[in-house]
């Protein structure tokens, strides 16, 4: 038996769902991946995904944002070419600065957000013209797919799989 | 069924008896289906309103602002009135997206994705007039801080209209990443029902190749959520922002320190009148009466009583500082008894009834949660917000500190034009969406189906599960 095969398991419900990917990991049986058309709270734990860094990668990119600020509003108004606007203070960036809180918050967000939802998007592979990978079209309506590698056990995961209350179990010949 | 559990006494946010499947066929149907006589009403009026409205504007462009009501007195009026408007009315979308979800209130579900396009519409109308207003739009690019080709000079931080130019792109860009993100599963379900082959390479495109992995799922609810804790923040100094326009200025009457706090209420308040007015339309004619119902008409008009309220606080703290600081130039401004009986005395009390009075009916639970009553009142919340800005802008500038200055505002058709226009490209942008993209979030909503469904509470309820 080749060792590209895989076990297509689909689930009609999500607590069905969680049981089966706990009674699956309990077995020591290594879940490559789980297609759901929601989010299932709980299932990353149950499936032991590592947890996603995301938030900490937004909180670096919102304190670049602020540097950029700080520097935007330094060289333009102060180095560069300062000006007496409306009498209000030009000396340093410091005695300037209440001015520039809201361009300085704005910067933050601006670069936490979008730079975030970018490493989303990358990290994710998903980008315009990208094709989906889900194998059943039926994950993004009302099923739940558990994919399985198979390593000449296949009789074996069909009838764990199939006490589990699958509604539907398919061999598939991965490419 | 521990992880859905919601107490049965708490009434249902789902009507009927609705599967997973049932949901995503009740969302496609608008989409896959064909649209009927009355969308196409609907929108030939809005489009000839919008074509009338880029009339107006290229006439105004080709002669020049001279073209408005604009005086030397009153340098800007119905435009700046216009944009905050827009802008007011785009602060629902965000803030049902990004506060009630960091409230996790379920209810927001069935109106976040309406209320978000909403918001980026509105955006768009709001940004076009000081686009407009600058006379030579083709060198709008100038307010970003560019180097400078143009002689040295840089764009002036030290200004509030400049505070608003990144206010609002933040707003507008991050608003949009959020409704898209939020859409990408929503258009893959539409993806992969599709049986025409051009709609399914449209909505392949838009889905950017969603999946729906466990991995994706996880990085996709840990985005919303920092996205939302983001732009709960960057809601309320959007608004705080357009009001230091007004209120770093000299001006009696815009010269305030509550005109933050009292201008972001008052663009919730108007912003949520807006949800009302199009959801009460659009649930009947997109079939989704079992998933906007009575409850979160309620809910958004509680939402509504309150931010009114602190407008209504916010007015009487306006009048009584007016009164109390003995200035007779205070006695001009636009919350004063000078205003009540001077030449704009029908704007002072359309703004107190449709704002103030007409809201406060609300208060009967009878009535909030009547439809017809409540679109009536999201209509008279729409015409009383717009007429405070109109009031803060106009009366202000018409009476200024030299009497021999003062001056009326009326405006010309082309201002009337533009205003128009701008109401036609909303609902024209409004309707497109209507017709092809999923107006509620087909994911999301069925995550709280087993909580909050009628069919599933009914069932705990039996078995004596509360």
């Amino acid at each position: 038996m080749s060792t590209n095969k895989v076990i297509h398991a689909l689930y009609n419900d999500d607590d069905i769902l969680m049981d089966a990917v706990k009674k699956v990991k309990d077995e020591h049986h290594h879940i490559e991946e789980v297609f759901c058309p929601f989010p299932v709270h709980g299932l990353d734990k149950a499936m032991g995904l590592a947890p996603t860094r995301l938030a900490i990668t937004a909180f670096f990119y919102g304190i670049t944002g602020l540097s950029v600020a700080i520097w935007l509003t330094w060289y333009t108004m102060i180095a560069d070419w300062p000006q007496d606007i409306g009498g209000k203070p030009s000396f340093s960036w410091l005695t300037n600065m209440p001015a520039f809180v809201p361009i300085m918050f704005e910067l933050t967000v601006f670069f936490a957000a979008h730079l975030m939802v970018i490493t989303f998007y990358m990290r994710s592979k998903i980008w315009p013209f990208k094709k989906a990978e889900n194998p059943d079209p039926r994950t993004t309506d009302d099923h739940f797919l558990m994919e399985i590698p198979v390593h000449d056990n296949e009789e074996e995961l069909k009838a764990l799989l199939a006490t589990t209350g699958a509604v539907e179990i398919n061999i598939v010949d991965k490419h | 069924m521990s992880s859905h559990y919601e107490s049965s006494y708490r009434e249902p946010l789902i009507l009927g008896e609705k599967s997973y499947h049932d949901i995503t066929e009740d969302i496609a149907r608008p989409i896959e289906g064909k649209a009927n006589k009355n969308w196409y009403i609907a929108f030939y009026i809005s489009l000839a309103a919008m074509l009338w409205g880029f009339g107006c504007i290229f006439y105004t462009v080709g002669t020049g602002i001279g073209v408005w009501g604009l005086n030397k007195n009153i340098g800007w009026a119905w435009d700046i009135t216009n944009f905050v408007w827009w802008v007011g009315i785009g602060h629902a979308g965000t803030l049902i997206s990004a506060v009630l979800l960091l409230f996790r209130q379920k209810w927001r579900m069935a109106i976040n994705r309406s209320a978000e396009a909403m918001t980026i519409f509105a955006v768009f109308q709001a940004g076009l007039f000081p686009i407009i207003h600058m006379g030579r739009p083709w060198n709008g690019y100038w307010v970003l801080p560019i180097p400078n080709q143009f002689g040295s000079l840089w764009v002036n931080f030290n200004s509030p209209l400049l505070w608003d130019v990144f206010a609002i792109s933040t707003y507008l860009s991050v608003s949009l990443v959020f409704w898209w993100t939020g859409l990408l599963p929503d258009f893959a379900t539409i993806r992969d029902r599709a049986v025409k082959p051009f709609q399914k390479k449209i909505y392949a495109l838009l889905s950017f190749g969603w999946s729906g992995r466990a991995k994706d799922w996880q990085r996709f609810e840990e985005v919303s959520l920092v996205l939302a804790g983001l732009a709960t923040p960057l809601v309320l100094s959007v608004h705080t922002i357009v009001s230091m326009d007004f209120a770093t200025s000299v001006n009696p009457g815009w010269h305030s320190t509550i005109f933050p706090p009292y201008f972001v209420a008052g663009a919730i308040f108007s912003g949520f009148a807006m949800v009302q007015t199009l959801l009460g339309v659009m649930r009947k004619v997109t079939n989704m009466e079992a998933y906007i119902t009575r409850l979160h008409v309620e809910y958004m008009n509680i939402v509504i009583i309150l931010t009114g309220g602190i407008v209504a606080v916010a007015y009487a703290t306006e009048f009584f500082i007016a009164w109390y600081t003995g200035s007779p130039y205070e006695n001009y401004t636009y919350l004063s008894l000078g205003a009540e009986a001077g030449a704009y005395g029908w704007a002072f009390w359309s703004l107190m009834i449709f704002n103030i009075i007409i809201p406060q009916i609300l208060w009967i639970k009878k009535l909030r949660r009547s439809f017809i009553v409540s679109f009536l009142v999201s209509i008279a919340i729409n015409i009383g917000m717009w007429f405070e800005r109109f009031d803060i802008i106009a009366i202000v500038l018409s009476k200024g500190q030299l009497p021999s200055t003062w001056w009326r505002f009326e405006p010309t058709f082309v201002d009337v034009g533009i205003f128009i226009g701008t109401i036609g490209f909303f609902f024209v942008l409004f309707l497109l969406y209507a017709r092809t993209f999923p107006v509620i979030p087909t994911a999301e909503i069925k995550t709280i189906l087993k909580s909050s469904g009628e069919n599933f509470k009914k069932q705990r309820a039996e078995n004596n599960e509360h």
